[in-house]
Parts: structure tokens; sequence; C-alpha cells
């Protein structure tokens, strides 16, 4: 089984470098508003959560702090892309796009602005706070809405790029971020585009395909190599790209592996499995299952606690590999 | 600006052709909403007749001032005040509300490129007017000479995001920016003081550390003084609070909350018509 060469090649050791996908958008948005004097950040109440404040020190004369006002925030910066500023709005992905959504419809999609919705905090791994903070249905609420395209990253270097590319991004964007460290699996080296999904691993004959995207794509990882072990091979693919869809890539390892799961950090309602599925329904059936949350909300745990409490272990993943093997065959 | 009587005279002509227009649409569209649109008129005609810098020939001049409509429902008066305005030819306004229109039931900017924002869903026009005039600011700094308006219904002042968006420009203190409040005390199911108290108005802005000013929002002189007032405070932003009469023009739609959302019927036009033409007779008359 070969695994693509241009991603970390501490992948799998203990000491891989852990970092948390905000940190790289932090980064990103520092390099952004350095390559674009329109590039302009605003906050509700959470520079230091958000990592926003590395702009705020940087181009504090570009930076709007709004106080704890999301739904004003995502119209403050509708104005002013009207105006042809690329707005950054910042908040945890429950207040932004949860608490702001029909600002987004109305304000940034409909108008089709260039408005960029940075909602971190997504996921159960935000642990102790509960669920109350833990969104687990941002994919499908920005998902559903025609223009807005949707990011989830895989680690801190890809939210760092994703950034980078969503300043460039001719129209509006969700960018999906998370709390937690988690091991970073890509390199300066890894391409990154917006749209399009990267296979990480593809077997010479693989008995079937893992899309993953965020948190879950590392996990996939890990599930593939002690798959490798039990003589299953599977294809793991990097779907960061939620919206548009990069079908060709998707169908053409779909189809070559004659069965799917997708593996999310979120509902299993309308995220990126529906997604797929909706996909292969069109195009060409095939057995499917989804690691996701199975219609319920998260509580207070430490996120591996809620990682497994929830079915989105490695052991889910394997479990689920199997199960759809299963399915293939009969 | 000092209003001579010729050129009062001439916006009163207007806005009564900006009326009559208001009420062929919706007759012909047999959906949409009369009173506010009626009652808006007056102010509408001072904005584009004497007040907003803009160019109907160049849409996209950098220099135009820019006007944000809130309260979308009204855009009957918006749309029939920019084709008399000459932004577009006036026969387009039957369109209004038809499959394939320009004029859609509210204004989207995707089908009329120079609306500065598309709206409809109450309480976010402020948000966005905050949002284009600091813009505005970090461009060309606090002596820029683009205005920004904002025009705005009572009774969106019970969403709760138009008060988040007065706190804000209540700390940032944008000079360019002017709202206007449609102060006819109704709304779709009643008056606003029953359906949900919004006074004390003009206290509760204050409070937020905007210049306010109330004003006949039928009376050319007094919007001609306040907008020139507001463009004077040159530390905080301007909330003119423009006490109409829904359904101005027409007696029988007066200060009446049932004509908030409804259209005239054919022969409900024509009354209307009628009394608007009388109304401009009287004006040609006096000359």
């Amino acid at each position: 089984m070969k695994i693509d060469p241009k991603l970390n090649p501490r992948l799998y050791e203990l000491r891989v470098e852990q970092e948390a996908l905000r940190d790289g958008f932090g980064r990103g948005l520092v390099q952004a508003a350095e390559k674009n004097d329109q590039v302009v950040a605003l906050c509700a109440d959470l520079s230091e959560s958000t990592k926003v404040i590395d702009f705020a020190k940087k181009f504090p004369e570009r930076f709007i702090e709004l106080g704890v006002a999301e739904q004003n925030m995502a119209s403050v910066a509708a104005g002013m892309a009207v105006m042809g500023k690329i707005p950054f709005i910042t908040s945890y992905a429950i207040f932004s796009p949860g608490r702001n959504w029909e600002q987004i419809r109305t304000n940034i999609c409909y108008n089709n602005v260039p408005v960029k919705i940075v909602g971190s905090h997504a996921g159960l791994n935000v642990g102790p706070d509960g669920g109350s903070h833990q969104m687990l249905e941002d994919l499908a609420l920005t998902r559903v809405l025609p223009r807005l395209t949707v990011v989830a990253p895989a680690d801190a270097l890809e939210a760092e790029r994703a950034t980078l590319a969503a300043a460039k991004w001719d129209g509006p964007v969700y960018l999906r971020l998370a709390r937690e460290k988690s091991p970073v699996l890509t390199t300066e080296d890894s391409p990154f585009k917006i749209g399009e999904a990267k296979v990480l691993l593809r077997p010479a004959k693989p008995d079937m395909a893992i899309i993953a995207c965020g948190l879950m794509v590392y996990r996939s990882l890990l599930a593939a190599r002690k798959l490798e072990r039990e003589g299953i091979a599977a294809t793991v693919i990097n779907n960061h790209t939620i919206k548009p869809l990069d079908e060709e890539t998707l169908m053409d390892e779909a189809v070559a592996a004659g069965a799917v799961v997708t593996a999310e950090e979120h509902q299993q309602i309308g995220g990126l499995g529906s997604a797929v599925a909706e996909m292969l329904a069109r195009r060409r059936p095939l057995p499917q299952e989804f690691v996701a949350v199975a219609d319920r909300f998260g509580q207070s745990g430490t996120p591996a606690e809620l990682m497994e409490h929830y079915g989105l272990g490695v052991d889910d993943i394997v479990e689920a590999v199997k199960r759809v093997i299963g399915r293939k065959r009969n | 600006m000092i209003l001579t009587n010729e050129k009062k005279k001439y916006l009163a002509a207007t806005a009564s052709k900006i009326r009559r227009s208001v009420i062929e649409m919706l007759v012909e569209a047999g959906s949409g909403h009369t009173a506010g649109p009626l009652g808006m008129a007056d102010i509408f005609t001072a904005l584009y007749f004497g007040l907003l810098k803009h160019d109907p020939k160049r849409f996209d001049w950098p220099e135009s001032d820019r006007l944000v409509l809130s309260n979308g429902h009204i855009c009957p008066v918006l749309y029939a005040t920019l084709a008399e305005a000459g932004h577009f030819e006036k026969k387009e306004l039957s369109t209004l509300r038809r499959y394939g229109s320009r004029l859609q039931g509210h204004p989207h900017r995707e089908f009329l490129p120079f609306l500065e924002t598309s709206s409809g869903p109450l309480g976010e026009g402020l948000s966005q007017a905050v949002g284009m005039a600091l813009a505005d600011r970090m461009d060309r700094g606090r002596v820029s000479g683009r205005f920004f308006y904002c025009l705005m219904s009572d009774g969106e002042l019970q969403e709760g995001q138009t008060w988040e968006a007065v706190m804000l420009a209540g700390k940032e203190r944008p000079h360019n920016l002017i709202a206007i409040l449609d102060r006819n005390n109704i709304q779709i199911d009643g008056h606003t003081e029953e359906v949900m108290p919004v006074e004390p108005v003009r206290a509760k802005w204050e409070a937020f550390g905007w210049h306010v000013l109330e004003i006949d929002g039928h009376n050319f002189e007094e919007i001609f003084a306040a907008v020139g007032q507001a463009k004077s405070v040159f530390n905080r932003p301007t909330m003119i609070i423009a006490h109409t009469t829904p359904g101005k023009g027409v007696v029988e739609f007066e200060g009446r909350y049932e004509w908030h959302g409804k259209p005239p019927s054919k022969k409900e036009g024509e009354q209307a018509l009628k009394e608007l033409r009388t109304l401009s007779g009287r004006l040609k008359h006096e000359d």
C-alpha cells in the first residue's frame, strides 16, 4: 500500500507534530492580509480563542470588534464586502453559522458577496464545554446554501492554506476549524486546492474507499493501517471541500473500490456522508456506511472519551469498513 | 440647502407622480405592500431629487452616496423613484413581482445591480449600512464625503439585531452614516405600540450615542434641513425619526394598518389614482 509521499513522514509516530486547526487559520489570515490590503477581520468577543488576535495586533485598523453579536457581524461584513473588502468573520461554529444562519443566507449568499465565515471549535473535540457548544450541524447548515463553498481542513497546515485560498476565492466560503491540537499530516509540499479531493492512500486493489474530512482524516489513515494488517485494502481520501464536491475524483475512487465509508465529526444527517450519498445515488449507487454522530447531541468529556462514546474512533471506522465490504459481497 | 417655493412644488409634484406609479404597480402585480410605499414617497423624492449624490447614467460611480433599504417590502416606492429619476424606463414598473422581472417582490441586487443590497428579512439593513460606512472610513478616513443612508421601519426596531447595529455604530461613531426611520406606527398585526411597544424611540437611540433628529416626514423643508444637519455632525451617526402617515396621499388608506401588506383592488386603485391626480392638479393650479 502506498501513501502519498508528500505527507508528513512522521505521520504514524507518537511524536508526530500536533497543532490546532485554529492556529493554522491565525497564521494564514495574517499572510492573506499581508498579500491583500482589502482583507479585513471581524470578531465577536473571541479573538484569542479563534486566533484572529494575531491579525488584530498586526492590522488594528482593519479589525473590528463587535462584541457578542454574531448576527450583526455577518451583516456588517456583508456591507463591507459590498464596498470591496474581503471580510473574515470569526467565532465558534455554534454561533457562526449557527446563530446567524439567515444573515449568512440573505446578506452574504443571496447578495453574493465574498465574506469568509470562520467557524472555530466545531465538533465534539470542544470536549468539556459540553453539548451546547459542540457544533455538529454546521456542514448541513452551510452545504445547503447556494453559492457557499464549504471547506473542512484536515490539519493546521491545511487550515492555513485553506485560509489563504479562501481569501482569493471569488465568493463566500465557510471554513470549519477545530479547537483541539491534532496531528499534522500534510507538509508544505502537499498540494491544496479548494474543490480538489486528495487521495492519501491508494492500494493497488482497494476493497473499499474511506472518504473523510477534518480530524477524521487522520483517524481514517490509522484505521487503514490497522485494516492492512488484517488483509483489507482501503483507499483513504481527504475530502476537505464538502462543497463543491470533487465528484470526478470521488467517483473514480469509489467505483474502483466498489464501496464507501464516510467519516466526519458531524451529524450523520446532512454532512459529508449525505453529500457523498447524494452523489452516489445520482451517478452510481454503491454500498455506503456512515461514521458520524447518530442524530444525538454531545456532552462534556475529554475529546478522546467523546469520540469513542459517539462512535468516531479508529475502531469504529474499522468496523464500518468491514460492514460495507460485507454488503459489497452480498 | 434652502428650498424655494418652486423647488417645493416640483418635489410635491414628483412625489405625487411616484405615488401614482406605486398604485399602478400594486394593482398590476395583485400583491405587495401599500401603506409604507405611499408613506415614504416624500422622503424618497427628497433623497433622489435633491439630497443624494447619484448619477442615473452611471450607477457604478464610486463617489455615489449609498442607500440601503432595510425594510425591503416597501420597494415599490424605491422602484418608482428610481424609474422617475431615470435609472430605468417607467414602463418596466408594470413587471413588479412578475416571473423574469428585475423588480423582485423584495429588492434583489443580483437582478438590479444598482441596488446596494438585497433586502426583505427585517433588522439587517442597518448592520449592512454600518459595515459600508466603516469600510469607507477604512479607505478614506474620517473626512470621506460619501454618505451612507439606511431607511428603516419602526416594526424592525423589534428585531434584536437592529440594536446590535445601533450599539456598534454608537461605539465606532461613523460620521457618514444617516439612518432614517419611517415612524408610521403600524405593522402587519396592528399598531406598533400594541403589538410590541418601541417607544421611547428617541431616548433609546440617544442612549446609544447617536445624534437624533425628529421631523415631519412629509415636510420637504424639514427633510432637507435634517439631512443637512446630519451631514454636518462630524463625530457620530445620525438617526432621523421621520413621522409619517402610512398610506399618505389617499384618504382611504391613510393611517390604517390593514393596508400594510395588501395591494389595492382595481377599483380601489382607480379611486386612489383619481385622488392623487386631483392633488396633482391642485399643485399645478397653484403655479
